[in-house]
């Protein structure tokens, strides 16, 4: 298979072509993602274009968008919806949490919700406090329902096939930031497994998890430790549930040190998780105390100076690194 | 236009210079923005002008309003200094959200601005909430909610009228309809007229001339006193046309350009003015003067913000909680 450059925005909307070429149960809808092409330009790529009849125009309604998405999915489509920030994700809680999640459990296994929401996250624009959280660690929190959060265009692309065949519940978490990001992407058919993390540099002093944004925040920083001759290896988890444990202990057992990034706020957030799993599992890999390196406990500020201090960046990851050296 | 008498033409020329001053703020905030000096998202006011200024020239001081994504003009409206919203537009310590909210989230509470607001159809429920409490612990006051066509869309809205109806509180709704959401025609997403909604609630709902100063002001006024009154709520569905791009960047290019051209004809400024000034209530001179006076404030007020320290790295980590 060929490989083709684009970029994230691309990479979704071309699995969202595949998807519907070979599946006409799959459905898009969404605020603004018809002849407009989508306020992040995702559905411009060619989807709705080819598809008009099955790339929908809502109104501002949330809680409908999902709503309906877990009655179509349990009368047998396939939607793939959209919600424009995942600030808004929480109108649409009662439907996600206590509706898709719990559908194929409550009914005794009888019914399933095969859809995915997917949702744009991340601060770095200066859009404030209502259009730039990371609110994925409150999605972990509900069973049912699988976390879905690429940092790249190949795997936006892989995951996002693999999330519209599975037949759960799936939140499929974009960054707002990286819809520019370009990559190398196979032209046509792929999945990327939902569960596996990807390796994404080898070292041997210091494991950095990772997801999203902040994978490339974590290789920027291990380029820098690179220069004192520290080795960071970098893992990008590309799901949080389920999540490769395996994969988390097995750098470990190389490196014995563990510094959890995210741009979400620390507490409560999805490192807790994995400091935990590494702990509890993992207690005789560890030479040295677990650290987190995550934004602030506050909401994000919309100053630009502000903003640039909530955000986790490659010389806080180096300086906690440095710490945890000694 | 309706014109009833004379008394009017104080008045006219009044929101006439509200009008301009919020045209003149925007403009300039406009300018700024195409400069790369402000952060985040604008979405401009211009066009709308008479909904804000017909609005709260019948509001007393102490009145509660609650606002969207759209709030400049509420604010400016409503007596806000113009100096302080420039700053926190431009994400600096002088502003009214000491630079933490920016234009989303723009409001003055000294002058109960419940707030500009970045998720749509959020304000209903909030403003149904200050009605609440106006009825209950501020009588005689009355809470006015401004939003936009799109947001009546959103459950928020549905629940908020009913409970508003039922409890016959002092809300007044004005949906400032300028046919649009982001890209998408108002007739692609709902089948009824705005105004027809408050019928399902039980209350009245108004088909106002949205560009029409005192078209919107007499309307107001009379909702005003009905929620003043006890007999409460009241919709208006204010029809007008925003100038620009949903926010600064969008082209608008999904709007009919012929429609775009008769709606500019129908500026609210241009109406106000032709009213002043075929009624001899004022000269050309005189509306010079008016917009020669808020170039220069919004001159000073553009100063002032810019020049307005940006918050120290402290300030990110304040007011996460009170008390
Ligand atoms: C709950 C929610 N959904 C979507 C958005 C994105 N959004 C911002 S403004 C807007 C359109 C609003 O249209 P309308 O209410 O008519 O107000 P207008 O912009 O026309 O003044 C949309 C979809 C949002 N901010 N909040
Ligand atoms: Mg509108």
């Amino acid at each position: 298979m060929a490989n083709i450059t684009m970029n994230y925005a691309e990479a979704v909307a071309d699995a969202l072509k595949l998807e519907m070429r070979r599946d006409p149960d799959v459905y898009v809808y969404g605020e603004d993602v018809g002849k407009f092409g989508g306020s992040f330009g995702v559905t411009g790529y060619g989807v709705f274009e080819e598809f008009p009849d099955r790339v929908l125009d809502t109104p501002i309604s949330e809680t409908a968008i999902v709503g309906t998405a877990v009655g179509a999915a349990a009368a047998g489509m396939r939607p793939c919806v959209e919600i424009l920030f995942m600030d808004f994700l929480p109108i649409a809680m009662d439907e996600l949490c206590n509706q898709a999640a719990k559908f194929h459990y409550m009914f005794g296994g009888q019914m399933k919700c095969p859809m995915v929401v997917r949702t744009a996250l991340g601060a770095g624009m200066g859009a404030a406090a209502h259009h730039s959280q990371s609110l994925e660690a409150m999605l972990c929190h509900i069973p049912g329902l699988k976390t879905v959060i690429p940092a790249t265009p190949y795997d936006a692309k892989g995951l996002l096939i693999s999330s519209i065949r599975d037949d759960n519940p799936v939140a499929f978490l974009e960054h707002k930031m990286l819809y520019s990001l370009k990559g190398e992407v196979p032209e046509g058919d792929y999945t990327v497994p939902i569960g596996k993390a990807d390796l994404k540099r080898e070292g041997t002093d210091v494991t950095l998890v990772c997801y999203s944004s902040m994978v490339h925040r974590c290789l920027e920083a291990a380029d820098g430790l690179e220069k004192d001759g520290v080795h960071a290896e970098v893992l990008d988890l590309r799901t949080l549930i389920p999540m490769d444990k395996d994969a988390i202990l097995n750098s470990l057992a190389k490196t014995h040190r563990l510094v959890i990034v995210h741009e979400a706020c620390l507490t409560g957030g999805f490192g807790g998780e994995i400091a935990a799993i590494a702990a509890g599992e993992g207690f005789d890999l560890l030479d040295a105390p677990i650290v987190r390196v995550a934004g602030p406990d506050t909401p994000v500020p919309f100053s630009p100076a502000l903003e640039a201090e909530f955000l986790v960046n490659a010389p806080r990851i180096i300086a906690a690194v440095r710490g945890l050296l000694g | 236009m309706a014109v009833e008498n004379a008394a009017l033409k104080p008045t006219l020329l009044d929101l006439y210079r509200t009008m301009t001053r919020i045209r003149t703020f925007e403009e300039t905030a406009h300018k700024e923005f195409l400069k790369g000096k402000m952060p985040g998202f604008l979405h401009l006011y211009s066009g709308q002008e008479a909904i804000a200024a017909g609005v709260m020239s019948v509001l007393q001081p102490d009145d509660y309003i609650s606002s969207h994504h759209r709030g400049h003009g509420h604010l400016i409206a409503k007596g806000a200094d113009t100096g302080r919203m420039f700053a926190e537009l431009f994400g600096r310590v002088d502003g009214f959200c000491r630079g933490k909210g920016g234009s989303m989230h723009i409001a003055d509470s000294s002058l109960n601005i419940l707030g500009a607001n970045g998720v749509v159809g959020a304000c209903v429920h909030i403003g149904t909430g200050a009605a609440f409490a106006c009825k209950h612990k501020h009588r005689g006051r009355v809470s006015v909610i401004f939003l936009g066509d799109a947001a009546t869309n959103r459950g928020t809205f549905h629940e908020a009228l009913n409970l508003a109806a039922i409890w016959d509180l002092p809300a007044v709704y004005v949906v400032e309809n300028n046919l649009y959401g982001v890209a998408n025609c108002q007739r692609d997403y709902m089948k009824v007229e705005v105004a027809g909604r408050a019928a399902g609630y039980g209350f009245p709902g108004v088909t106002v001339d949205g560009n029409d100063v005192a078209a919107v002001r007499e309307a107001a006024g009379q909702a005003v006193a009905r929620a003043r009154a006890g007999q409460g709520p009241t919709l208006l569905d204010c029809r007008t046309w925003r100038h620009w791009g949903h926010f600064i960047g969008d082209a608008a290019a999904y709007r009919d350009p012929e429609e775009h051209k008769a709606w500019l004809k129908r500026d609210p400024l241009i109406l106000a003015a032709d009213l002043l000034r075929s009624e001899k209530w004022a000269t050309q001179a005189d509306l010079d003067r008016i917009q020669a006076e808020a170039e220069e404030e919004m001159l000073a007020a553009l100063d002032f913000g810019k020049n307005s320290p940006l918050p120290g790295k402290e300030e990110l980590y304040t007011h996460v909680y009170t008390g």
